[in-house]
C-alpha cells in the first residue's frame, strides 16, 4: 500500500503545526468561535450534540495494521475507547477535547493519517472498492488512481471553496462495490475496443434530499488525462454550480438543471484547453505510484486443505461464515475475509480499541499487514491464505466480528443519528439494534438472503437510505421520531433510488413493518430471487398493500 | 483600505469608481466591467492607468484582448466561502497570460491568502489588519504543493522526478 515519502509527510506535519497554532489562538481568545469554525472544520473537527467529533480520512478505505493500531490508541487515549467506521470508509471519534486535538493530530501524522478535507466544501476523501488489489473480478487496482487523485485534491487552491462538498468514488471492477453512481463523480475502470484500460466518467450522482443517479459524460477517458478531466469538471462546477441555496448547491443539481449534454459540452470545452498541460500523467508517474501497490509476497498454497475441509464439515457456524463473509481472491489459495462489525445488538460500524488492535494483529500475522474499511461499515482482511481461515475465524469470533451476516438483513448501514449528530431528526442506531434482535435467527437470516437495510437519521442521507433495498429515513413529527420506508434502492452497477412506500411509521411500528415486508417477500419470491429482484419484478404495490392493511 | 502587495503593506494609488460616479480628472482608476465595456476608448485615453474589477460571475474572457493595457484586475470574494474568483484568477494568469497586478477584494481572510497566492493573486485588499500582519506566517505555513497552478512553485511530482533523475545520475 501507499507509504508517504518525505514530501507527503512534510505536508501533513506542517498542517499539524498550523492547527496547533490555531487551537492555541482559539484557547487564548485571539480567535472567536466564528473565526475558528472553518479552521477546525478543515481538519475534520465538528461540534456535535455532546462533544467535538473528529473525522479521520482513510484514503480509499486502505489501512495498514500500524495505522489501525494507532486508531486503537486514539480511541483509548483521546476518546471513550471506541471509534465509528463510516459510510465513506472513514473513522469518527465522538468524544474529543479541543485542547487535545493538536497532540491527537500529531499522533495521527506519525502513521501518515489526518483529518484534512473530511469536512468543508472541498474534495473529500476519495472512496474505492474495499477489495481493490485483491478481488478476483477486478480489471485493475484502482487505488493507484485514487492515490494520484488524493495528492491532486489535497489543498487544491482553486477547489477548496466549492459551492458544496464534493465526493469522488472509483471502481476497478465491473461489479461496483463503491457506489460510484451516487457520487458527485463516479469513475469506472474498463477496457476500450483496443483493449486499453481507462475510465468511464459519471457525474452528478448523489443522495441527500434530492437523490440522483450519476450520468455518463465520457464513456472512455485514457489514464493520462484523468487529472485534467477532473480539473475541467471541478472548474465548470466551481464557476456555475449554484451558491444561492445550500440544498441546490451540489453538482447533481447543476447537471440536472442544464442537462447532461450541456454539462458535457462545458466540460469538454474546458478540458480541450488544459488536457495537454502540466496535469498530464506520464506513465512514469503512474508507475511510481503503482509501485506502492505492488502485490504482496503471496506464497504458493496447497490445492488441498484437509483441515479447513474438516472444520467446514464439522462446524456449521464456520461453514456459514465461510459462505457469506468471504469473497474470491485473485490469487489461488487466498481469500478476502470480511470482519462483520454488525453483531447483534451493537451500533453498526463501532469498534473498540481492543478490537482494532486484534484486527491489526490478525492483519500482521495473516494478511500482509493490510486492512480495509468498507462503505458498509465493516472491516476486511484482504489477503488471507485459505489454510489460515480457521484461525482467523476463531480470533474474529472471540471479538464478536465473525457474525455470518455479510450482505444479509442484519448487515445494516446506519448513520450516527440523533444519538450523536446535531443534524439528525431521529435516532438510527437503536433501530438497527432492534432489527438485529428481531432477525437474530441465523437460519432465517440466511433464508431471507441478500438484503441491504440502510438507515439515515435525517434527509442528508449519510446512512444511504435512498439506495437501500429497504431504506429507513428518520423524520420528526410533533417532537416524536417517525420512520419513512423506501423499497428497491440499490447502489451497485444497476443503481436505483428507492420508492417511498407510504406514510411514515412510529418508532414502535418500524421493526414490525420490516418483518411485514419480509413476510410479503418470502410469500411472493420466485425461485432463488433476491428481495431486490422481487421488488423490481412486482413493484412496491404488494408490499405497500400488506404493510398498510395491517398498520 | 490597507493593501498588501508582494507581501508588503503599500499605499493604494488606485481609485475605485463605482458605476455612475464621475471619474476623477486624473490618477489611476479601477472601473467595473460594464463601464469598461461602455467607455473603453475614453478610459484608455487617460494616461494615468486603468484597471477593471470583475464580479465573480463575469467572464474573464471579456478582458482577454485588453489585458496588456490594464494595470490592475480586481476580483471579488463576497464571502470567503465563495470560491469562484480562484478560478477566474487562474484563467487570467494561466490561460490569458495576464502579468499585471491581480487583486483580491472582499472577505479576504488570513487563512485564504496562500490559496489565493497559489492561484495568481499578488495584491490583497484587506478589511482585517491581521491579513497584513500574517503574510509571512500564512504563506510560509506550507512549503510543498501537489498541484501545478502556474505560480512558479515546484510541485511534489516535479521534486520527485528531479530526485529520481539525480539518483539515476548518481548510480551511473
Amino acid at each position: 500500500m501507499y507509504a508517504y515519502d518525505e514530501y507527503d509527510q512534510a505536508i501533513v506535519d506542517q498542517r499539524v503545526a498550523q492547527f496547533r497554532d490555531q487551537v492555541r489562538r482559539r484557547i487564548a481568545g485571539e480567535l472567536s468561535e466564528d473565526e475558528f469554525r472553518p479552521l477546525r472544520l478543515q481538519n475534520g473537527l465538528y461540534l456535535q450534540l455532546h462533544a467535538y467529533m473528529l473525522r479521520i480520512a482513510v484514503p480509499y478505505g486502505t489501512l495498514s495494521s500500524a495505522q489501525l493500531r494507532q486508531l486503537g490508541h486514539i480511541a483509548r487515549r483521546y476518546d471513550r475507547n471506541y471509534g465509528h467506521f463510516t459510510t465513506r470508509q472513514n473513522i469518527q471519534f465522538n468524544w474529543i477535547k479541543l485542547e487535545e486535538m493538536p497532540d491527537l493530530l500529531a499522533d495521527l501524522a506519525r502513521v501518515q493519517m489526518h483529518g484534512i478535507q473530511t469536512s468543508g466544501n472541498c474534495i473529500r476523501n476519495i472512496t474505492a472498492d474495499q477489495y481493490a488489489g485483491a478481488a478476483a473480478d477486478e480489471i485493475e487496482d484502482g487505488r493507484v488512481y485514487c492515490e494520484i487523485m488524493r495528492q491532486w485534491s489535497t489543498f487544491h487552491p482553486e477547489f477548496s471553496f466549492l459551492p458544496r462538498k464534493f465526493k469522488i468514488a472509483l471502481t476497478g471492477s465491473p461489479n461496483d462495490r463503491a457506489a460510484v453512481r451516487v457520487h458527485d463523480i463516479g469513475l469506472r475502470m474498463h477496457r476500450d475496443a483496443a483493449g486499453e484500460i481507462g475510465f468511464e466518467v459519471m457525474v452528478g450522482g448523489g443522495q441527500g434530499r434530492t437523490p440522483m443517479i450519476a450520468k455518463t459524460i465520457r464513456e472512455f477517458l485514457p489514464k493520462e488525462h484523468l487529472l485534467s478531466y477532473l480539473e475541467a469538471i471541478l472548474r465548470v462546477y466551481n464557476q456555475f454550480g449554484r451558491r444561492d441555496n445550500l440544498f441546490k448547491a451540489r453538482i447533481k443539481i447543476l447537471v440536472h438543471e442544464i442537462g447532461v449534454e450541456k454539462m458535457r459540452a462545458a466540460v469538454e470545452d474546458e478540458w480541450q484547453q488544459i488536457k495537454d498541460g502540466p496535469l498530464v500523467l506520464p506513465q512514469a508517474t503512474i508507475d511510481a505510484i503503482a509501485a506502492h501497490f505492488a502485490p504482496p509476497d503471496y506464497r504458493p498454497q496447497p490445492a488441498d486443505q484437509p483441515e479447513v475441509d474438516l472444520l467446514r464439515r464439522g462446524d456449521a457456524e464456520f461453514a456459514l461464515w465461510e459462505k457469506t463473509n468471504l469473497f474470491p481472491h485473485k490469487v489461488p489459495g487466498y481469500a478476502i475475509v470480511n470482519a462483520s462489525l454488525k453483531p447483534e445488538g451493537l451500533a453498526p460500524g463501532d469498534a473498540t480499541a481492543e478490537q482494532m488492535e486484534i484486527v491489526a494483529d490478525l492483519a500482521d500475522r495473516y494478511s500482509f499487514s493490510e486492512v480495509r474499511v468498507t462503505h458498509a461499515q465493516n472491516l476486511v482482511l484482504p489477503h488471507v491464505a485459505v489454510k489460515d481461515l480457521p484461525e482467523v475465524w476463531r480470533r474474529l469470533r472471540e471479538i464478536g466480528f465473525a457474525t455470518p451476516n455479510l450482505g444479509l438483513i442484519t448487515d445494516i448501514i446506519a448513520c450516527p443519528g440523533l444519538d450523536y449528530c446535531s443534524l439528525a431528526n431521529a435516532r438510527s442506531i437503536p433501530v438497527a439494534q432492534r432489527l438485529t434482535h428481531r432477525f437474530s435467527d441465523l437460519a432465517r437470516v440466511h433464508d431471507i438472503g441478500e438484503l441491504q437495510i440502510k438507515i439515515s437519521g435525517c434527509i442528508n442521507a449519510c446512512g444511504h437510505h435512498h439506495v437501500g433495498h429497504i431504506g429507513i429515513l428518520g423524520v420528526e413529527k410533533n417532537g416524536e421520531e417517525f420512520y419513512q420506508i423506501t423499497l428497491g434502492g440499490s447502489a451497485d452497477q444497476d443503481a436505483s433510488i428507492g420508492t417511498i412506500l407510504g406514510p411514515a411509521l412510529s418508532s414502535n411500528a418500524v421493526i414490525d413493518a420490516v418483518d411485514n415486508l419480509i413476510g410479503t417477500y418470502l410469500d411472493i419470491r420466485q425461485g432463488g430471487e433476491t428481495f431486490l429482484r422481487t421488488v423490481r419484478r412486482v413493484g412496491v404495490a404488494p408490499f405497500k398493500e400488506r404493510l398498510y392493511a395491517t398498520a | 483600505m490597507p493593501l498588501l502587495k508582494n507581501g508588503k503593506e503599500v499605499e493604494d494609488p488606485w481609485h475605485l469608481a463605482v458605476d455612475g460616479d464621475t471619474l476623477p480628472a486624473d490618477g489611476p482608476v479601477i472601473v467595473f466591467l460594464p463601464r469598461w465595456k461602455a467607455e473603453r476608448e475614453a478610459l484608455l485615453r487617460r494616461n494615468s492607468g486603468v484597471g477593471v474589477r470583475l464580479k465573480n460571475t463575469d467572464k474573464v474572457a471579456e478582458l482577454a484582448d485588453d489585458l496588456d493595457r490594464l494595470g490592475v484586475v480586481a476580483l471579488e470574494f463576497p464571502k470567503f466561502s465563495d470560491g469562484r474568483a480562484y478560478t477566474q484568477a487562474r484563467l487570467l494568469r494561466e490561460r490569458y497570460a495576464y502579468r499585471g497586478e491581480l487583486r483580491a477584494t472582499g472577505n479576504v481572510l488570513p487563512d485564504q491568502l496562500l490559496f489565493m497566492h497559489r492561484c495568481g493573486f499578488d495584491a490583497f485588499e484587506a478589511t482585517d489588519s491581521r491579513v497584513l500582519r500574517n503574510w509571512e506566517n500564512v504563506v510560509g505555513a506550507f512549503s510543498l504543493f501537489y498541484q501545478p497552478t502556474g505560480d512558479g512553485r515546484a510541485t511534489v511530482t516535479n521534486l520527485r522526478h528531479t530526485r529520481a533523475a539525480s539518483d539515476n545520475e548518481g548510480s551511473r
